[in-house]
Formats: C-alpha cells, structure tokens, sequence
C-alpha cells in the first residue's frame, strides 16, 4: 500500500461524494455547509484576537488625557484638547474640541491637519449619520462645518461615531478631566493598559466554546450523511474487486470531498462575513474587515485539521462495521455502553473549573486554557453520555401503542444512530443554558439599580463657563420635551486656598431652589443655612465648625498644581439650620446652603451650575432636545442621563446575537436530522407500504417517526438542561455571581429544542404519506 | 422402465419369493400400475433363461410362485451396468400440442384458446398431484413431484408459446 | 345481466386501472367464494399485483365495482377501506413484509394491536399461530436472525392471526426454493380451508398455484376465468 494508492482511493470517493444525482449533490452541500459553518467560525476564532488587539493599539495610540494632574506651559508643540463626547439617541459621539498653540503641536492619529474653529473633521460613520434624516438632530448639535474625514488609524472600529472640531479660549477652561493640555497622543508614562474584564473574557470564551462545539458535533455527523447508500456502494465496490481497505479509504474520500467543499463554502462565508464585520456594531464595538486576518498560522491548522478530521471520524465510524461484497455488516452485538468513562469527560470539566469559582472578584484572572478545557469536557459530555443514557432508557421502556411500540423496538436496535443525530442540538442546547445563565446573572452585575429618583429629574446638565444659571434654566426649561427643571448652584469651601483639610459642600440658589435640596423653615434672600441631620454626622460636625460666624472660608478651593484662584469669604453670623432631604438625583446633601443674594460676587465664577430635567417621555428624542440646548450655551457642558438601571441595552444585544446564533446551530442540526430521517424512511419503503396494506393507519406511522426522534431529543434535552444548568451554576460561581435561574432562557432553549424535532417531523410527513401509498408494492 | 433390471435388483438384498418379489415391486414403484403375476412369472423365465438369477428352491405345495429366486453374478454386473448407463433424455420434439397449435393456426382457428385449455387441463392433473402429494408419504411426493415438474415445463411452453402466438401466426402462414 | 356470481364473497365487475400512460387492468372480472382458493396468473406485468390490490382495497380503481360481502368497496373511503384490511382481510407478499425491529411474536400480534387488541391476548394469539406454521419456536427472535422459509411462515402466521375471511397472497413463495415454498403454501392452504378462509393466491408459478381451487389468468388486464371455460 503506498500513497499513489491513497491519493487513488481518496480521489475515487471524492467523485462519488458528488456523482450520486440531485441526492449525491443535496447531501454533499448540505455536509459543506455544516462544515463551511464551522470554518468560518473557526477562522473568525482565529482571527478575533487579532483584530481585538489592533483595536486596542488604535485605541492607545490616540489617547490623550493623562490625567496626570500636572500641568504644562504652554509651547511651541502643545495642543489644548477638550473632551466634548456626547451621546446620540444612546449611541456614543467621541468629541474633541483642539487648539494648538504653535506649529509644533502634534496631530491626533488619523487628521491630515488641525480643523479651524467652526470646522470639523469627523469619522465616515459620523459623517454619513450626520446627513441622513436621522442624524438632523444631531446636526443641530454639531454646528461645524464637515472639512474631512478621519482616518482609519484614528478610529477604533468602522462604526465609531467621532469628531475633531476646533477650539477657542480653552485655556481658561483647563481642569483635570475634559480639558487638558498635552503635547503628545499615547498612553501616559506609568498608566496601566486595561485588562479585559475577566467576567467579560469568560463570556467570550463561552460564546465561542458554546457556538463551536454543536458545529463540531455537527461536522461529525454531516460527514456520516448517506451512510445507508455509501454501504451499498461500498458494497459493490467490493464485489468488483476492492479490498476492504481500499473501501475504507474510498469512503474517506468522500468525506474529504465533503469537508474540502466545506473549507471553500467556509473561506467564503468568512470572507462575507468580514465585509460584515463593519455593519455590526455591538455595544458600541465594530470591527475594520481587514482587522480581521487570522493568523497565517492558525489558518493553515484549520484548513488541515478540518479534511483530516472528516476523513478520520468516517474512518473510525466504519471501524465496527465490515464491508463485504454483498452489503454490510455491523458487528452483530455492539458492546454495551459503559458508563464510568462517559461520567468521567463531565466530572474532569468539573475539575477543571472548580478550583476558579470565585475569581471574577476583584480582577482575578482565568486560567483560559481551564476554562475552556473545563467548558470543552463538560460539553463534550453531553455527547458521551447521551448515547448512554438513550440506550439504557431505551432499553427499559416497554408496553404502549403500536406507534410508541414500532418507535421503541427501532431505537432499542440503532439507540446510537439515533443519539447521534440529537447530540448536536443536545450541546447547542447545554452550551446556550449555561451562556444564557450567566449572562443574566453577570447582567445584573452591571445593572444596579443607581438610586436616582426618576420621578423628579431624568437628566442633570452642569453648566460652566460664562452662562448663567438662570438662562440655562429659562433656555432648557423652554427646550422641546421638557416637563420641569430645577437649577442650583453648587460649590464647595474649605479652610485653605490649596490642599484644605476640611471641606463643606455650597448650594447656591433662590430660596424655591434651595428648598429642592433640603427642608427649609423659613428663607429670604441672603439667609445662609447648614444642614443637620445627614447621614453622615461628621460632615455635619465640619460644615458647623466652617460655618462659625467670622470664620474666613475660600470657595472653590485647589488641589495639586491646578490653577484657582479661590475667592475668600467671611462667614455672616446668623447661620440658620436647615434639614436635610434627597435632591431629585436621590442625593441628600450636607454643608451649606447660600441664597444667591449672601453670595460675595467673587464667588460666582467659581460656581458648578447644575439644571435637573424632568422630561415628557412621550416626546420622542427629548433627552437629544436637551443636549441640543446644552451644546448651544456651551460644548463643553456635562449632562447626565440619569438612570436607575445601568447598561441593559448592550446586553440585551449580546443575548439576542447568542440567540441567534444557537437557533441557526438548531436549524443546521435540525436540517441534517431531518435528511437522515428521509434516508430511513426511503430504505423502508416497502415494509411502510406493506404496514399500510394491512391496514395500518397512517397516524400510526407518522406518530412513530415523532416518537422516534421524539424519545432522544427528549432525553437530550434532559441531559442538556441538568448539565447547562451544571455548567451555568459553575461559570456563575467563578464570576462570583449569586446563582439565579433563569427558567425562561432554559424553557426557551428547550423550546427551540423541541420545535426542531416537531419541524422535522412535520417536515418528513409528505414524504412519509408519499411513500405509505401502495406503488411501494409494485416489485416490478 | 426396465422391469427385469428393477426386479433383478430387488434380488440383490436376497432370495425371494415370485409373490414377494411382486408386492415389493408393487410397494415401491408400481403406485400407478402394479404388476400383474404374469408379467413377473415371464420376466423371472426370461432372466432365469439368461443365467442372470437362479431357482434357490422350491416351497412344498407346487405352483410357479413357490419359486424360490435369487440373482447370480452376471446378474449382479447386468444391474451394476444398467444402473451405470444414463437414461436417454427425453428430445420432445415432436410434441402433439405444438402440432396443434400450427394446425389451429393454419385453419384459422383460435390458437390461444387451445393453449388457455390445455393450461387448464395441466393445471387440473397439476392439483391432483398436488392434493395426492398432501396426504401421501415421501415417496409419493418424490413420483408426484417428478410428473408435476414435467407438467411445469409443459405449462411454462405453454406460456411461451401464447406470448409469441403472433409471430408464430406469421411464420406458419407463409 | 348478473354482474356477480351468486354466494361469492369477493367479487369485481368490470375493473379499470392505469398509472399514468400504463394500462394495468382493463375489465378484469373476479369472484371467490368462502373457503376457496383462486390463483391468479399471468405474465409479469400482465396486472396480477394490481387486480391484488383493487380487491384488497388497497388501490382504488379508476371504474367498476368491487363488492366484498355485498358492499361496494369504491363507495368507502380510505379508513373504512383500512378498517376492512385490519378486520377481514389478511396479507402475504413476497418479502419487505417483517418489520425488523420487532420481534417475530410482535410482528405477528401486529395486526391483532392495530384492531386494538391487548398486548398480552394479541401476542397469546400470535403464539398460537406460530405453532401451527411450526416457528413458535422463533417467537423472541427478530427478523434478521430468520431464514427467509421461516420468515416467510412468520409472515403467513401475522397474515392469519386476525382470522381473516380473505387472505391475499402476492407470490408467497417468490423467494424462497421450491421446498421451502411448498411447505409455505401447504401451512397456508390448509390454515385458510381450516378457518373457512378465502385465498386471493397471486403466482407466475404453475406449482405454486396447484394448490388451488380454480385459476384465473390475467393477460394484458384483461382476466379469464378458467373454470368456466372449461
């Protein structure tokens, strides 16, 4: 035997993967476009971490806060930024606002050159939003003229919505978080680069395991399609002369052909999927096509290790079975199922994932190579003990009508066949249970609730620079979608000018403002209060000290080598007291409270002014309306969504996506199954026809063909649903997440499980009834 | 059938009586037609005259079947010779039905109708054989086996010749 | 013009069938009394299988009568013709027949289960019948592990387990050698005279339909009744 005679048979069975007619053609495709799947997803794993890394460098390479708390002097190669990041109808804007202050100052990543004031540069995304009907809201907001695009280096993904605008006078504006001037883009020296959440990377480890495995499932049982045929033509093969071997390479070779059909299929719904890459956009995350280059590499192992598994699983598929010239034999009585190796696959998983429970505190890391062998074992598992479970279940069950009885006695005979073909919606099942688990569980998480009182305000806006308080309250009060707003000043005082030990929190306002943030008795304009009875005793026992009449205060002070100039105020005697209560941000404040008319004129300048916005939900876009208002006074103005729930709504994409993703695995699994299930309703033609003659009813027939796929699925869902729920209950302990199940994903997966088997049966029907009519009788 | 060589070989086994000799004979292959005494009385003088058997004594009382016989060596190597010489098959080739037939064909009477017939007619003796065969024992099922393959073959002519009655039809009236 | 023979319990009048462009059966005429054997020959695809499966109600023909027990078959729908298959009618064919997961005693109990007999009775009764075509003793074995003679009995033992009034046979002995296929037919023939049973016995083989009472002979669709020729 020498490889010319390899080469031989292989080639031989790769012509009759594809010389069997429209069946041959329909079940060579059909094995592609599973293996195809698999490619694809494989190519994508691959892939992944490399364009998740270029993402990262783009992302280093144009940072620009240090927030070092330093600052520079001005020069020839500094550049003031101003961080002008806005939200848009919960998609994130990147805004920055540049001023460079001499020639040498450098140019952000991505820019050909620094915009001029009232131009800006924006990223494609950006642009094409900005003018289409959608984005005119936007538009409203962003006033500059579009002058160029950025490029591909200055963005982090193709869907990343950004602008560059120029700047004016942000000099004065410096503070350490959203101006600052610098004369460098990259990370500052001595900051860390961010590691992945490690709950966020298990999930991603999860999704893939989760995704990948029901398609390896699949592979494998897509290169067995047609088995019944390929024995008969083994058979006549053998009859005209080849020797076992040579079957056994000859149907090798079939698979191969199938699996080399799957490469191809594969490399292009990869390829497609790529040009894809750049229309998702989840959680604000897109991805460049040409980011995504799997690693020569791991591409090369793929498009190896795919053909020479296909060819391997049918040669070990046909390791039970003789070919001999008449037809095939399987092994008279296949060895009974052990159960103790098929146990031990699921309790090494085990073992492998326990001793991390805990480790998503507190930034722990994952060993991944543990998280996915632990995932792998558990999953691969199901596929170990289902064919067990199935026939020791099988076995037992007995009495019951015809239909369950014809069922029962074909299982009883074939329980692997029939174990197999539900063993990839049994994993898909499993895997999407325990995702779908934690990520529920990891969700609520990231979703607490933030205590706001959404009943008075749901946005806070902080205005600075030059704007009064009361325009920006008359201004957003008048703002389309507005309900009511409430404005306050705020401040805060301490006992020096720089470093102050002691510190009290200052409301500014008219005495109606006050009262929105604490209990007062009785106000008039100039009155002075503190506030008793916050929560926190201590700062009460310091505003009073702060607050003793005559006492010299400074408002405003400074930190570090920030610039202030801190406005010195003599206390008034006569501090009245005030109680405290929750301001419509659920903040119930200490300190003091100082009517507008008390104020020294050199304090104002130093004022946080903050509008709370109480919105008409049932306008749309109103909370867009408000930072239109905003940006107008003044671009650099904070405002806050307030929210009693954060972050739901990326999530909410991944689940969906996870969704999608397992009920395509179903549907794939669902349309191999439901072409094995043809292939065995053709071989039994005739004993249907002969059933029907002596006169068994249809209904009979049909609810045997439910039963029969009916009996494993079941037990396959049984079994995915107690080893999801294992595997999820594990995954949530390691993410140190309280345990909760989430009945609905598990009812809905399982649903999805079962609704495969009802689809595949209601599918085989007509042809089920073509085949009982009686031509099946006619021999000649 | 050689009823000398059949009866010479019922000697083999040992002397017998003419009368034995006849209800053997008659147990065993006569089961259409026994043998007449007769018959076996001129036989056994014709193959005592031959030196094939010999009288190996007479029962008191006297008569012809008080004849003791038993079978001397040339008898012996006349039935080993016989038994070795294969029986002539059959040719069949002229056959009453086929002259029928082209007969009927020839007149332009209805050929078809004589094959339905003659079907008929085998398949009659066809379910007596059968029904004798029911209720006999081996034996009888080995003899009615052997005519009801020979009727089988005639029948199977029969259809042969009905599905090709039209070219026959053609050939003839040339 | 009487259109069937009086006291006959199957009867067709006039049977016309086609698939598609075929012409299966073109007037065939049939009756069979209790108790009587009818074989049918002809030629392969002379229409036999398909006269078979007309008077088993198992085929609608395209026009003419079939009356089984002086009801019209053509005015029954498909269940009622079912029901009829399940109760009254017994079947043989030459193979495809065993359902090869079961065992030998369930395939014959089957028909009894269809009607909806108990597990139990059904598979006493089948038991029974094994006995008298002598393969009780295959009762837990499963089709696979059968020669083809014994499976062939097995089939004939489902076919009578129902005491069927008419058992339909589509050459019973096709794959099985002659010895084999005489013993079959002699279990079949005496099991269906001891129950009274009528035989519709479909053969090409003159042996085979020695066993019955009377012939008819199918050729191109058209049938003829031998006896009354004769």
């Amino acid at each position: 035997m020498n490889s010319r005679q390899w080469a031989a048979d292989l080639a031989m069975g790769v012509r009759f993967a594809f010389g069997g007619g429209r069946e041959g053609w329909v079940r060579a495709v059909l094995t592609a476009v599973g293996v195809g799947l698999g490619v694809a997803l494989l190519l994508l794993t691959t892939a992944l971490p490399n364009a998740l890394s270029e993402r990262d460098a783009r992302g280093n390479a144009r940072m620009d806060f240090t927030y070092s708390g330093k600052q520079l002097a001005k020069a020839d190669n500094t550049v003031i930024v101003a961080d002008t990041d806005t939200t848009f109808r919960s998609k994130d804007v990147r805004g920055r606002l540049l001023e460079p202050e001499g020639t040498k100052a450098p140019l952000p990543p991505g820019l050909a050159k620094f915009p001029s004031v009232g131009d800006m540069v924006v990223s494609p995304a950006l642009e094409k939003l900005l003018k289409s009907d959608s984005g005119k809201l936007l538009r409203a907001r962003l006033p500059y003229r579009i002058t160029g695009t950025i490029g591909q280096t200055g963005l982090i993904g193709p869907a990343e919505l950004a602008y560059y605008s120029g700047g004016k006078g942000l000099e004065a504006r410096q503070s350490g978080g959203s101006v600052e001037r610098i004369n460098y883009y990259g990370p500052s020296a001595g900051s860390t680069p961010d590691e992945l959440d490690p709950v966020l990377l298990l999930l991603i480890l999860i999704v893939f395991i989760v995704l990948l495995l029901p398609v390896a499932v699949f592979i494998a049982a897509a290169v067995r399609f047609g088995g019944e045929r390929r024995d008969r033509r083994l058979a006549a093969l053998r009859l005209v002369g080849a020797d076992g071997r040579m079957a056994r390479r000859i149907a090798g070779g079939e698979a191969l052909a199938g699996a080399l059909l799957g490469l191809v299929f594969g490399t292009g719904f990869f390829l497609a999927g790529r040009q894809l890459a750049s229309l998702i956009d989840v959680r604000d995350i897109s991805l460049y096509p040409s980011d995504l280059n799997p690693s020569p590499a791991l591409a090369l192992l793929v498009a190896v290790a795919v053909p020479a598994a296909a060819v391997l699983v049918t040669l070990l598929a046909l390791r039970g079975v003789v070919i001999e010239p008449l037809g095939v034999v399987r092994k008279a009585k296949p060895p009974r199922r052990r159960l103790w190796w098929r146990l031990l696959l699921p309790l090494a998983g085990l073992a492998m994932l326990y001793p991390m429970t805990g480790k998503g505190d507190s930034n722990g890391n994952f060993n991944q190579w543990l998280v996915i062998g632990g995932t792998v074992l558990l999953l691969v598992g199901v596929t170990a003990l289902l064919p067990w479970v199935v026939e020791a279940t099988v076995a037992r069950l007995n009495s019951g009508s015809v239909s369950w009885q014809l069922a029962v006695r074909r299982l009883q005979l074939s329980s692997g066949t029939a174990a197999r073909m539900v063993n990839g919606i049994a994993v898909a099942v499993a895997g999407a249970i325990a995702l779908q688990m934690l990520f529920s569980g990891v969700q609520g998480n990231y979703t607490k609730p933030t205590g706001n009182d959404l009943r008075r305000a749901q946005m806070e806006v902080s205005i600075g620079g030059g704007t009064s308080l009361a325009e920006a309250d008359r201004k957003l009060a008048g703002t389309k979608g507005v309900r009511a707003t409430s404005a306050i000043s705020q401040t805060t005082i301490g006992e020096r000018a720089k470093n102050p030990d002691d510190v009290a929190e200052v409301a500014v306002g008219s005495c109606a403002q006050l009262r929105a943030v604490a209990h007062l008795t009785a106000c008039r304009n100039g009155d002075v209060f503190r506030i008793t009875g916050g929560a926190d005793p201590e700062a009460t026992t310091k505003t009073e000290q702060l607050a003793r009449a005559g006492r010299t205060v400074y408002f405003d002070p400074s930190y570090d080598e920030m610039p202030s100039a801190p406005a010195t105020w003599k206390m008034p005697a006569g501090v009245k007291t005030a109680t405290h209560r929750e301001d419509p941000t659920g903040y119930a404040r200490d300190g003091l409270l100082i009517t507008s008319g008390a104020l020294p004129a050199s304090a104002v300048k130093g004022l946080d002014q903050k509008v709370f916005v109480s919105l008409d939900q049932s306008v749309p876009d109103a909370s867009d309306h408000v930072r239109n208002t905003v940006a107008t006074m003044d671009p650099l103005a904070d405002v806050f969504t307030l929210a009693s729930n954060d972050v739901t709504p990326q999530f909410r994409s991944i689940r969906t996506g996870l969704f999608v993703g397992a009920t395509c695995v179903l549907l794939l699994i669902g349309a191999s199954l439901l072409v094995s299930q043809l292939e065995q309703l053709r071989e039994r033609k005739k004993l249907l026809s002969a059933l029907v003659a002596f006169g068994t009813r249809r209904r009979t027939l049909s609810l045997s063909v439910l039963w029969q796929t009916a009996i494993p699925i079941g037990l396959g869902l049984v079994l995915a649903t107690v080893v999801g729920l294992t595997l999820g209950a594990v995954l949530l302990k390691m993410s140190a997440t309280a345990i909760r199940i989430d009945w609905a994903s598990v009812l809905a997966m399982s649903g999805i499980g079962a609704g495969v088997v009802l689809a595949v049966t209601l599918l085989s029907l007509p042809p089920l009834l073509r085949m009982m009519r009686p031509d099946g009788l006619r021999t000649e | 059938m050689s009823i000398g060589h059949t009866l010479l070989g019922l000697l083999e086994s040992g002397p017998r009586h003419g009368y034995d000799l006849k209800r053997a004979f008659d147990e065993k292959f006569g089961h259409d037609r026994p043998l007449h005494y007769g018959q076996v009385y001129s036989t056994m003088s014709r193959l005592l005259k031959n030196g094939l058997v010999e009288v190996d004594g007479i029962e008191a009382g006297g008569g012809p079947e008080r004849k003791r016989y038993a079978i001397t060596d040339a008898g012996i190597t006349d039935v080993q010779q016989w038994l070795a010489t294969p029986e002539k098959p059959e040719p069949y080739l002229q056959s009453a039905l086929y002259t029928k037939v082209v007969l009927a064909l020839l007149t332009h009477r209805n050929a078809a109708e004589i094959l339905d017939v003659q079907r008929s007619e085998h398949l009659r003796s066809m379910r007596i054989l059968t029904d004798r065969k029911r209720k006999g024992d081996l034996a009888d099922q080995l003899i009615c086996d052997h005519a009801l393959f020979h009727l089988e073959a005639d029948l199977r002519w029969l259809e042969l010749t009905a599905a090709r009655l039209d070219k026959l039809a053609e050939v003839v009236a040339k | 013009m009487t259109t069937h023979p009086a006291g006959s319990l199957l009867a067709a009048h006039e049977l016309r069938k086609a698939y598609g462009p075929t012409t299966a059966l073109d007037g065939a005429e049939f009756s069979i009394h209790p108790g009587e054997v009818v074989a049918v020959m002809g030629p392969s695809g002379s229409g036999k299988s398909t006269l078979l499966h007309c008077l088993a109600g198992i085929v609608p023909p395209d026009s003419g009568s079939i009356t089984y027990n002086g009801q019209e078959m053509a005015t029954m729908s498909d269940a009622q013709r079912s029901a009829l298959r399940r109760s009254e009618f017994g079947f043989v064919f030459q193979f495809g027949q065993l359902v090869p997961e079961l065992t030998c005693v369930e395939n014959v109990a089957l028909p009894l289960r269809l009607n909806g007999t108990h597990r139990k009775e059904a598979e006493r009764t089948a038991l029974n019948w094994m006995q008298r075509l002598e393969v009780d003793d295959l009762a837990k074995k499963r089709p696979g592990e059968v020669s083809g003679g014994q499976g062939q009995r097995v089939a004939v033992a489902r076919s009578l387990v129902t005491s069927p009034r008419v058992l339909f046979a589509d050459e019973p002995t096709g794959a099985l050698d002659s010895l084999n296929g005489e013993r079959v037919m002699e279990l079949l023939t005496e099991a269906a005279r001891s129950t009274n049973a009528a035989v519709v016995l479909v053969t090409h083989e003159a042996r085979v339909a020695a066993y019955s009472d009377r012939e008819i002979v199918v050729r191109d669709g058209k049938s003829r009744d031998m006896e009354r020729i004769v």
